[in-house]
C-alpha cells in the first residue's frame, strides 16, 4: 500500500489550472481560423496532448479533511417520509437524528431518545433528551417529532414511507385521518399507542422515516427537501450544496450530540452514473470510500485494493417468486414443483461462476447478519443440491397433473441479472431435464408493473433488503396475507398467526422464535424461493483509514478519518 | 441568403411539432408504469400512486398530457423532474458540458483526421499512408467502451495524467480525455476521408495548372488541394457533431461526465416523460441549426454553391 500511494499521490488533489488550454483558443482553432487549416493546426494538436498531462488537477480541491463517498441523484426531494431509495437514504441517514440509530451490528443505540418503554407492547412511552437543536437553532422538542409523523401518515401528502406508520393508531390508506395514537405529554415525552402489539417497535424506529422536521419544514416541504435542516451529524455545506446530478456536500454539525459524531470534516457524496466510473475514481484515490463493487471488477478488487477491499455479510435477501395463480403451480402439485426446483439449483457454483463467490448460498429466508438467524431450520433441507431428489418430486407431480411447456424466470434487463438467471435456468434444465429460460423486460418499471398488477406470466426474480435489523422485517412485509410486498399473493393462516405470536412476544428472543417457527412453514411451501444472501462489497482509498461498514452495507461515514 | 435562412427556420417550425408529438407518444407508449417504480421492491399503495399519477398528470389522456406539456414549453416551463428539479435547470446544467464535449472531440477529429489524411493522400502507397490506414481500421473497429476503459486505466489510472472521471464541473480540461475518447472514431473516418479525397483533388486540371504558375508546394497544398477537399470532410463532421451533441451514453457513463447522454438514459429508465421529451426536443433544435450552418459552410468553401435566388 505505501508504494501504491507514491505512484498515486497528488492526482486530482492538485491544481494546476494555468497550464490549461482556454476554452476560447480551442473554440477559435475549430471554427474561425478552419480556412486556414495547416500546419498550425497541428500545434495545436500537440498542444492539446501536452495540456492533458498538465490538467490533472481536479475540482475536489485541497484535502481538507473531507472524505468523498460514492452515491446516487436522489430520485426524489430529500424528504425522509418520501425517500425510500439507496441514494437519498444516505444523505437523509446523515444529516438527521432519530429516537435511535443501529450500530454496526445492527444493534439499536438511542441517539435523541432518553428511554423508550411499554408494559404492553401496544402503549409506548417515549422520552427525549433535551437541548438538541436543528441546524437552524429550532429545538428538537416532541412536537418536531409528532408533526413529522403525522405528515408522513396522512393519505393526501401521498409519502412513499407512509407505510411505516400503519401500526400507529388511527393510519388509514383510504382517506385523511387524524394519527390518534400519537400524543405529547411534554416538550420532551410523547405517547405512541399502536393498533395493536408489536414487540419489534423499537427497533423500526431508527429507520429514516422516523425522523423529527422543523417548523420551516411544513410550510413547504418540496422546496424544504432542496435544502433540508436536520438535527444529525451533519449538515449540509450551504443552501444549494446539492448540485443535482453532480453532488453533495455535507460538513460536521458542531452541535449534535449522540453517538454519532463526525471524526472527520465533512462528506462529499458523489453521484456516479455507474459503478464502474466510481470504481476508477477509488483506484486513482480521487474517491475514499466506495460501497459495491462493479460486476467486472468483483474477480480483481481484492487484488487491487489488498487490504482496503471490504467483503462482508449484508442483510440482502434475494430468491425468485412462482405465483400461485399459475397453472401448476398450486395446491400440492405447486408444493412439489417448488421443491423440485429449489434442490435442482447448484446456489454455490452459481455464486462462484457467475459473482466470484461473493454470495452465500441461502438457509431460510432472512440474513445472517440479523439476531436470530438461524442455518438450522426444519425442512432447510430442501435448499441443498440434491438433482435426484429433484427428479423424485418432480416425477410425483407429474403424476398429479402432467407438466407441458417451459418454466420462464423473468426479470429486468437493467439490472445486471442476466448472468446468474442464465446459470440458474441452466442448472434447473440440466437437473430435470425440463425446458427453462430467463424471461427479460427492458426496464425495472416495466417489470414492477406487471408484478404489482399479478398480470406477470412467469416465476420473477425477488429480492428484499431489510429496513430495519430484525427477522420480522424479512417474514411479515412479504408473505403475510395481504402484506405490501407480497409478490406471489401467498396467504398461509399458520403463518398468519405465528407472526401475530411474534408481533406480541413479549421478548425479542421468544419473537424470533416464533419468526423461526413462520419459517419451517414458509421452507414446506416455499411462497419465494431462496437463492442466496447478498454480501456488501466495497473499499476506500489509501487517504483514509477506519473503514468500517454497517450491517445495512452503509460504511459508518462518521468514523472514518481522513489522513 | 438571409431569405434562405428564414425559410430553413420556418421548416423547422412542423419538425419541432412533429417530433415533439413523436417521442411524448413514445414515452406514453412506453410499457411499464414509473409510479410503480417509484415505490422500487417495496408494495405499492394505490391510493398514494393515484395521487402521485394525478400530481404528474400520468391519469389524463395522452393527447391532453401533450397540450399540457407543450402549453407549458411556451410558458418557458419544460415539467418537473421526479427529484422535483426543474427539467429546464437540468437542460441548462447538462447541455453546456455534452457541447464542450461534443466540441473537444470535434477540434481533435479535425486536427489529426486532417492532418494525417492529407498526408497520407500526398504521399499515396507510401509506408506513412499505408500504416495510417491500418491505423484507422483498428480503431474502426474497436468498440469505443473499450477506448474508454482502457485509456481510463492507463492515462488516469497507471500514468495519473488526467482525472479518472469528469467532476461536477466539467470544464475543459477535464474533458480532453474523454473527448479524445469520443473523437477516435471520427478520426479514423476523417483519416480516410481525407486521404481519398486529396488524391482525388492532387489529380486534378487546376492543381496542375497552380504548379506551373510557379506557385509554391505549400501554397498549392493548402489553398488549391486542401480547401477544395474539405466538403465531404465537412459533412462527416457536421453530422457527427450532431451526433455528439446528443450524447455519448457509453462514454459519459465511463467518465461520469455530467452530461445530456448520462441523464437521458436515467430519465428513460425512470420513465421521466417531460425530461425525455424536453431533451430529445432541444436535440432535435439543436440538429437542425448544426445542419443549416453546414450548408452555409459548404458556400464558403466552394464559391460555386450558392443559395440566393
Amino acid at each position: 500500500m505505501p508504494a501504491m500511494s507514491g505512484l498515486f499521490s497528488g492526482i486530482g488533489w492538485s491544481h494546476n489550472t494555468l497550464a490549461c488550454v482556454s476554452p476560447a483558443l480551442l473554440e477559435k482553432g475549430a471554427i474561425v481560423r478552419f480556412k486556414k487549416l495547416g500546419l498550425a493546426a497541428v500545434s495545436v494538436a500537440a498542444a492539446v496532448t501536452l495540456t492533458l498531462s498538465g490538467c490533472a488537477g481536479g475540482s475536489n480541491g485541497g484535502n481538507n479533511n473531507i472524505v468523498s463517498v460514492n452515491g446516487s441523484e436522489p430520485q426524489n426531494p430529500l424528504i425522509a417520509t418520501n425517500t425510500n431509495e439507496v441514494g437519498g437514504g444516505l444523505i437523509i441517514d446523515h444529516i438527521y437524528a432519530g429516537l435511535v440509530y443501529y450500530d454496526a451490528d445492527g444493534k439499536p443505540v438511542n441517539d435523541m431518545a432518553e428511554s423508550i418503554t411499554s408494559t404492553d407492547n401496544i402503549n409506548w412511552n417515549i422520552k427525549i433528551k433535551s437541548g438538541w437543536k436543528f441546524t437552524n437553532g429550532e429545538e428538537v422538542t416532541a412536537d418536531s417529532f409528532v408533526n413529522a409523523w403525522k405528515y408522513g401518515a396522512l393519505f393526501s401528502n401521498a409519502q412513499l414511507n407512509s407505510y411505516f406508520f400503519d401500526a400507529i393508531e388511527g393510519f388509514s390508506y383510504e382517506k385523511d385521518t387524524e394519527l390518534t395514537g400519537l400524543k405529547v405529554v411534554s416538550p420532551t415525552e410523547f405517547t405512541v399507542k399502536l393498533s395493536s402489539a408489536q414487540s419489534d417497535f423499537p427497533l423500526r424506529l431508527g429507520y429514516s422515516g422516523f425522523v423529527p422536521q422543523p417548523k420551516a419544514f411544513f410550510d413547504d416541504p418540496k422546496a424544504f427537501g432542496e435544502n433540508p435542516i436536520g438535527n444529525g451529524p451533519y449538515m449540509l455545506a450551504e443552501a444549494g450544496a446539492w448540485k443535482h446530478n453532480v453532488d453533495i456536500n455535507l460538513v460536521k454539525n458542531p452541535d449534535y450530540k449522540g453517538g454519532r459524531v463526525a471524526k472527520n470534516g465533512g462528506l462529499k457524496i458523489v453521484f456516479y452514473a455507474t459503478l464502474d466510473a466510481a470504481y476508477a475514481d477509488l483506484l486513482a484515490d480521487n474517491l475514499d470510500v466506495l460501497a459495491g463493487i462493479p460486476d467486472a471488477a468483483l474477480k480483481t478488487y481484492k487484488d487491487d485494493l489488498g487490504d482496503r477491499a471490504v467483503d462482508q455479510g449484508a442483510a440482502i435477501f434475494q430468491s425468485f417468486t412462482i405465483p400461485e395463480r399459475l397453472a401448476h403451480w398450486s395446491g400440492e402439485e405447486g408444493q412439489l414443483r417448488r421443491a423440485a426446483l429449489s434442490l435442482a439449483i447448484n446456489r454455490q457454483e452459481i455464486i462462484d461462476v457467475i459473482f466470484n463467490g461473493t454470495k452465500k448460498p441461502a438457509r431460510d429466508f432472512t440474513s445472517p447478519v440479523i439476531a436470530g438467524w438461524s442455518d438450522k431450520l426444519e425442512g432447510a433441507d430442501v435448499l441443498d443440491f440434491n438433482p435426484t431428489k429433484a427428479k423424485e418430486l418432480w416425477a410425483q407431480a407429474d403424476k398429479i397433473s402432467k407438466w407441458s411447456g417451459k418454466f420462464e424466470l423473468a426479470y429486468n434487463a437493467d439490472g445486471g441479472h442476466q448472468g446468474w438467471v442464465d446459470a440458474l435456468t441452466n442448472s434447473i434444465k440440466n437437473s430435470l431435464g425440463i425446458q427453462a429460460e430467463g424471461k427479460a423486460y427492458p426496464t425495472f418499471a416495466e417489470f414492477r408493473t406487471d408484478i404489482t398488477n399479478k398480470t406477470i406470466t412467469a416465476a420473477f426474480r425477488t429480492g428484499w433488503q431489510a429496513d430495519y435489523p430484525a427477522l420480522a422485517n424479512f417474514i411479515a412485509p412479504l408473505y403475510q396475507t395481504g402484506a405490501g410486498a407480497n409478490d406471489g399473493a401467498y396467504s398461509s393462516a399458520e403463518v398468519d398467526a405465528l407472526i401475530a405470536k411474534g408481533n406480541t412476544a413479549k421478548t425479542l428472543d421468544e419473537a424470533n422464535k416464533a419468526y423461526q417457527d413462520a419459517q419451517v412453514i414458509l421452507l414446506k411451501d416455499l411462497p419465494a424461493i431462496p437463492m442466496w444472501y447478498g454480501t456488501s462489497n466495497g473499499g476506500y482509498s489509501t487517504l483514509v483509514s477506519d473503514v468500517k461498514f454497517g450491517w445495512n452495507s452503509v460504511p459508518l461515514l462518521q468514523d472514518i478519518i481522513k489522513k | 441568403m438571409t431569405g434562405y435562412i428564414i425559410r430553413r427556420v420556418l421548416q423547422a417550425l412542423p419538425v419541432f411539432f412533429g417530433t415533439t408529438l413523436l417521442i411524448y407518444f413514445m414515452v406514453f407508449a412506453m410499457p411499464g408504469d414509473p409510479i410503480v417504480a417509484l415505490f422500487g421492491d417495496k408494495g405499492v399503495n394505490p391510493a398514494i400512486a393515484d395521487q402521485l399519477r394525478a400530481q404528474y398528470h400520468l391519469d389524463q389522456p395522452f393527447i391532453v398530457q401533450y397540450l399540457i406539456y407543450i402549453g407549458g414549453i411556451f410558458q418557458g416551463d419544460f415539467g418537473t423532474s421526479f427529484s422535483g428539479q426543474p427539467v429546464g435547470q437540468i437542460l441548462a446544467s447538462t447541455f453546456p458540458v455534452t457541447l464542450r464535449l461534443a466540441l473537444i472531440a470535434v477540434v481533435i477529429e479535425m486536427i489529426v483526421g486532417v492532418a494525417i489524411g492529407l498526408v497520407a493522400g500526398l504521399r499515396k502507397g507510401k509506408w506513412f499512408d499505408n500504416s495510417s490506414l491500418v491505423a484507422s481500421l483498428i480503431l474502426i473497429s474497436t468498440p469505443v467502451f473499450v477506448i474508454a476503459f482502457v485509456s481510463q486505466f492507463f492515462f488516469a489510472i497507471k500514468l495519473g495524467w488526467a482525472r479518472a472521471t469528469v467532476s461536477g464541473e466539467a470544464n475543459f480540461a477535464e474533458l480532453i480525455l474523454p473527448g479524445m475518447v469520443l473523437a477516435t472514431l471520427g478520426v479514423a473516418y476523417i483519416i480516410r476521408l481525407t486521404r481519398s479525397s486529396v488524391i482525388d483533388t492532387a489529380s486534378q486540371d487546376f492543381v496542375r495548372t497552380a504548379y506551373s504558375k510557379g506557385l509554391s508546394r505549400a501554397r498549392v497544398t493548402r489553398v488549391h488541394i486542401l480547401r477544395n477537399s474539405m466538403i465531404p470532410v465537412v459533412t462527416y463532421v457536421s453530422i457527427d457533431f450532431g451526433i455528439l451533441l446528443v450524447g455519448a451514453t457509453v462514454t459519459e457513463g465511463i467518465f461520469n461526465v455530467p452530461g445530456v447522454g448520462r441523464t437521458l438514459y436515467q430519465a428513460i429508465i425512470r420513465g421521466e416523460g417531460p425530461t425525455v421529451v424536453s431533451f430529445v426536443t432541444v436535440m432535435v433544435l439543436l440538429y437542425l441549426v448544426v445542419n443549416l450552418l453546414t450548408d452555409l459552410l459548404y458556400a464558403a468553401l466552394d464559391p460555386r454553391i450558392r443559395y440566393d435566388k
